[in-house]
């Protein structure tokens, strides 16, 4: 940044006292946006540390759930053609809403059962009690999948809010403020060389009146030197001899 | 969207991309969905076929249905089937539709490579995985 930087104006006390509501201004919100960053930064930590604690519950529950798949399997046959071709409707869905940290909406997914089980049937014949805790082990896999996606989803809304706030700090840190700054001093000395200039000006005219006065008061003394006197000069307004003129 | 109170708004769909156990097994929990075109919300990875190129673009394109999707709110997929797609899915940036990536019985999972925790890396250090 440039040392001549600053907001073209006119010098003047008006465009002072403005500058100086805008420095307090900028002061206000780098101060807020600031407060906003390391509330945004508190929460994307506490995400993170649930994100990794989520993960590895999700290797559990994961294993655990294949490992039913894989009981089921033995148990029932090869079922995976009829699973993958008898889909109709899904059984659970997930329904987002917003969570509001520091004016940043994070989306927040909840799973929820609607409609009956489009597999009720399966594992009639055998493995059923098998099939059923494959079915309860996947529904919980999904439960932690979709916290574990809200979770996540908020991880990258903080992330971006992070970096724009930071740069918006950022920016009223080290370009806005200083060039208020600037601009203030710029005025201050504009306006201490105008009253610098006003002063000289002021001398001038009065060492030159007084110099005025001086010439006068000479010449009015070669005057009285001369025996001419101005102080009493004839009015001719008041010249109580003359008649009145009657006709 | 936010029109609308939380209550009444339709359900959003999970999809998945992954092999067969693993589709079967979220199957059978009850997220799969035909819509009206009999288009469904899972891809399966076929093993056979899987190094092939025509199956990564296939892999690709369910992908990025997906993605365009407006009744998906969160994809999963397998981490070995993300790995094949990994520019595609590090290309996603967007909170939604979220993209998990999820363990298969056959490849355990590591978090190093999965795209949302390398993002977080620098944040924490590697002891706080595991």
């Amino acid at each position: 940044m440039s040392g001549k930087d600053r907001i073209p104006l006119f010098p003047s006390r008006g465009a002072q006292t403005q500058m100086k509501a805008r420095l307090k201004g900028a002061q206000t919100g780098h101060s807020l946006l600031k407060k906003k960053a390391d509330a945004l930064q508190l929460r994307l930590r506490l995400v993170l540390s649930k994100i990794i604690d989520t993960k590895v519950l999700m290797g559990d529950v994961m294993k655990e759930a294949a490992f039913s798949l894989a009981e089921a399997k033995f148990t029932t046959g090869d079922f995976n053609q009829v699973v993958l071709q008898n889909v109709t409707k899904a059984q659970i869905k997930v329904r987002s809403r917003k969570d509001n940290v520091a004016g940043v909406h994070l989306p927040v997914f909840e799973s929820y059962q609607d409609g009956a089980d489009t597999y009720e049937l399966a594992g009639l014949a055998r493995g059923g009690q098998q099939l059923a805790k494959l079915k309860k082990n996947y529904q919980k896999a999904v439960a932690l999948l979709v916290d574990l996606a809200s979770l996540q989803t908020s991880f990258i809304t903080l992330d971006e809010a992070i970096k724009v706030t930071n740069r918006r700090v950022n920016a009223i840190e080290h370009v806005i403020i200083p060039r208020i700054e600037r601009t203030l001093s710029y005025i201050i000395s504009e306006l201490d060389e105008y009253e610098r200039e006003e002063f000289y000006r002021l001398k001038k005219i009065q060492n030159k009146k007084k110099r005025m006065k001086q010439e006068a008061e000479i010449e009015k003394a070669i005057r009285k030197a001369k025996g001419i006197n101005f102080d009493h000069a004839a009015n001719i307004l008041e010249d109580n001899e003359d008649e009145d003129l009657l006709f | 969207m936010s029109d609308f109170p939380s209550s009444a708004r339709p359900g959003k769909l999970l999809a998945i991309i992954g092999d067969e156990d693993t589709c079967v097994g979220f199957l059978l929990g009850g997220i799969g969905q035909l819509d009206k075109h009999r288009k469904s919300n899972f891809f399966v990875v076929d093993k056979s076929l899987y190094p092939s190129a025509t199956n990564i673009e296939e892999i690709e394109n369910a992908f990025q249905q997906f993605v365009k999707r407006d009744d998906v709110d969160i994809i999963l997929i397998n981490q070995h089937v993300a790995e094949v797609i990994r520019n595609v899915i590090d290309r996603h940036t967007s909170p939604i539709p979220a993209v998990l990536e999820i363990p298969s019985k056959d490849y355990p999972y590591d978090p190093s490579k999965d795209s949302i925790l390398r993002r977080a890396k620098g944040m924490y250090t590697a002891e706080d995985f595991r």
